[in-house]
């Protein structure tokens, strides 16, 4: 039996990847974890895409009352039935729903926690965990020195896993959602069915330079020809050319896709902490003397209102040929 | 409305971070601080509340005694009380930080809490969620817009989730709300405003005072760490249409990345 615990996130009927990416580690380190599923809509679908990953153990945390997320649904649901447990660990992928439920389970544990690491090591004693701060600038270490580990792990940072093909046991446990004061009352989906930045593999991001919000539309149109999600500058953001949850960097979400393309973007201290560790970030600026280049794998100096649209032909070249 | 509005002092977003000689901690000394960006939108939210609903404002920091200057700009914006739990050094865990302020709170029942939803010196977004469960009320983060029930018994909360969706939460009083920015433009101190913080009394706490000094730390920090250095790459020439070309070529071929 295992004490270390995965909480699976699912949306849609579908795992999340990061849960995958998490498994994949925590097996590499020797570790047979036991995920935790809360209100799935079809626990055998969601098992066999764990168990395709090496997942041996899977528990479904079942109640008519958890179908819907709530922040005090999940942490009752998971602290009831980790509470029967003595749980070493507790992690999750670090997306708006785990960073929302988990303190407050945290917190019922009587335990510290560590949100958006990009390591940790189960393995030791303490468990220690890595996770940047300061937007990124620096990174540190944490150490669980008392009582159980809880932490998330920022998505993308790990490698996704091979196949390894299991049938995971699934145990399924009646679960109470406890006291709900706070309660969804309506879902407004986004008008265009966006990617969150902080899953992208591809992220492209226009800056003030756009001078307009109807201008983002050659990055919206650049996007969606690679299928990119698209970020924006804090000084794009506060120009009222594109919303906040759009926003790279410091007062804004912090990412690390595969390759991240910055049009029209100067490079504040601020925007680089955000995309820096990015595997390959590209460049396009007017401005050869713009801080953005010397972080930049690729270099374009030029006019991004005459690159864009080029690079959005040969997006679409490239995506006819494939 | 008795409005509390949690608050906390980092450096400032422009800040160079430099680690100290054995890489335990950052190098503080020519440290600009001010109030964590995100605070700034929860002390105007509770402001604004304040105005629609009537009641009083009063932020609540714990931190070191530099954390005095934070407590008075949000004074000078218009908040009407101060509360500062004085910690030794910048040592406390999120943890202990969320026994310290949960405390205090509990001697002083407000019927709403707001917060930033997260510091942008740890980025840790947990403390709110540390409060919320150690007063056992509800909490809602990463809100974007508030609606007070007309009753003030309730409100409802607009979340952000990923991908661009909003939740749209409903919750009873108390209830403590994690603020995202756009959810307003937080105003300037005023210079009467700045001229009548400075005047004010800011009520301290130790741990002792509260009960919560015996509460040990559940983490331990070290080993901060440099993220490696990224040089400037290729440059690409030519026109825009043979720079395109070029790129896409690079990122197949080189970088393997489309």
């Amino acid at each position: 039996m295992s004490d270390i615990f995965l909480v699976a996130e699912h949306k849609d009927g579908e795992l999340k990847r990061v849960t995958l990416e998490i498994l994949g580690e925590l097996i590499a380190q020797g570790i047979q974890p036991e995920v935790l599923v809360v209100g799935a809509p079809d626990i055998q679908k969601l098992a066999g895409a764990l168990g395709s990953k090496g997942a041996e153990k899977v528990v479904s945390l079942e109640n008519p009352a958890l179908a819907q997320y709530t922040t005090e649904g999940y942490a009752n649901a998971l602290f009831q039935y980790l509470s029967t447990k003595s749980p070493k660990a507790v992690v999750a992928g670090a997306t708006p729903l785990a960073k929302d439920f988990l303190p407050r389970l945290a917190a019922k544990l009587q335990a510290g926690m560590a949100n958006d690491c990009t390591e940790f090591n189960v393995k030791t004693s303490p468990i220690t965990v890595r996770r940047p701060v300061y937007a990124g600038k620096t990174s540190k270490q944490v150490s669980f020195v008392t009582g159980p580990a809880v932490f998330s792990v920022r998505p993308n940072v790990l490698a996704f896993p091979a196949d390894a093909q299991k049938t995971p046991q699934v145990e399924k446990v009646s679960a109470d959602a406890g006291n709900v004061r706070a309660k969804i009352v309506e879902v407004q989906a986004s008008a265009t069915k966006k990617q969150d930045l902080t899953e992208a593999d591809i992220i492209i991001s226009g800056g003030r330079s756009l001078k307009s919000a109807d201008n983002f539309k050659i990055i919206f149109d650049a996007a969606s020809a690679i299928g990119a999600a698209v970020g924006a500058s804090r000084a794009a953001v506060d120009a009222g050319y594109a919303p906040h949850d759009m926003q790279v960097g410091q007062t804004g979400k912090t990412v690390s896709p595969k390759l991240y393309i910055a049009c029209g973007i100067s490079g504040a201290i601020q925007h680089l902490a955000g995309m820096r560790t990015s595997k390959v970030i590209v460049a396009i600026n007017k401005d050869p003397e713009a801080p953005i280049f010397s972080k930049a794998d690729y270099g374009i100096v030029g006019d991004l209102f005459e690159v864009v649209p080029h690079l959005t032909e040969e997006f679409k070249k490239l995506r006819s040929q494939s | 409305m008795n409005i509390f509005v949690l608050l906390k002092q980092v450096p400032d977003t422009e800040t160079k971070i430099r680690l100290t000689g054995d890489s335990s901690g950052i190098e503080t000394s020519d440290i600009k601080w001010i109030v964590s960006p995100y605070d700034e939108f929860a002390i105007e939210e509770g402001l604004k509340t304040k105005e629609a609903q009537g009641g009083t404002v009063t932020v609540l920091t714990a931190g070191p005694d530099r954390c005095v200057d934070a407590l008075r700009t949000a004074l000078a914006m218009g908040a009407d009380n101060a509360m500062h739990v004085k910690t030794d050094g910048d040592t406390l865990d999120t943890f202990q930080v969320g026994k310290a302020l949960a405390a205090v709170l509990k001697q002083n029942n407000p019927d709403l809490i707001f917060a930033g939803k997260q510091g942008i010196d740890d980025d840790q977004a947990a403390a709110f969620g540390y409060v919320a469960e150690f007063l056992d009320i509800p909490s809602v983060s990463v809100v974007i817009k508030v609606e007070m029930a007309s009753d003030k018994k309730s409100l409802r909360a607009h979340r952000e989730v990923d991908g661009g969706a909003k939740h749209i939460i409903e919750s009873t009083l108390p209830c403590l709300v994690a603020v995202n920015k756009g959810i307003n433009s937080p105003r300037y101190a005023s210079l009467p405003g700045i001229m009548k913080a400075k005047k004010k009394e800011i009520k301290t706490f130790t741990l002792a005072d509260l009960g919560v000094a015996g509460e040990s730390a559940r983490v331990s920090e070290s080993a901060y760490a440099m993220p490696p250095e990224r040089s400037a790459g290729k440059k690409i020439d030519g026109d825009a249409a043979t720079q395109a070309k070029e790129l896409v070529r690079l990122l197949r071929e080189e970088a393997k990345v489309i």
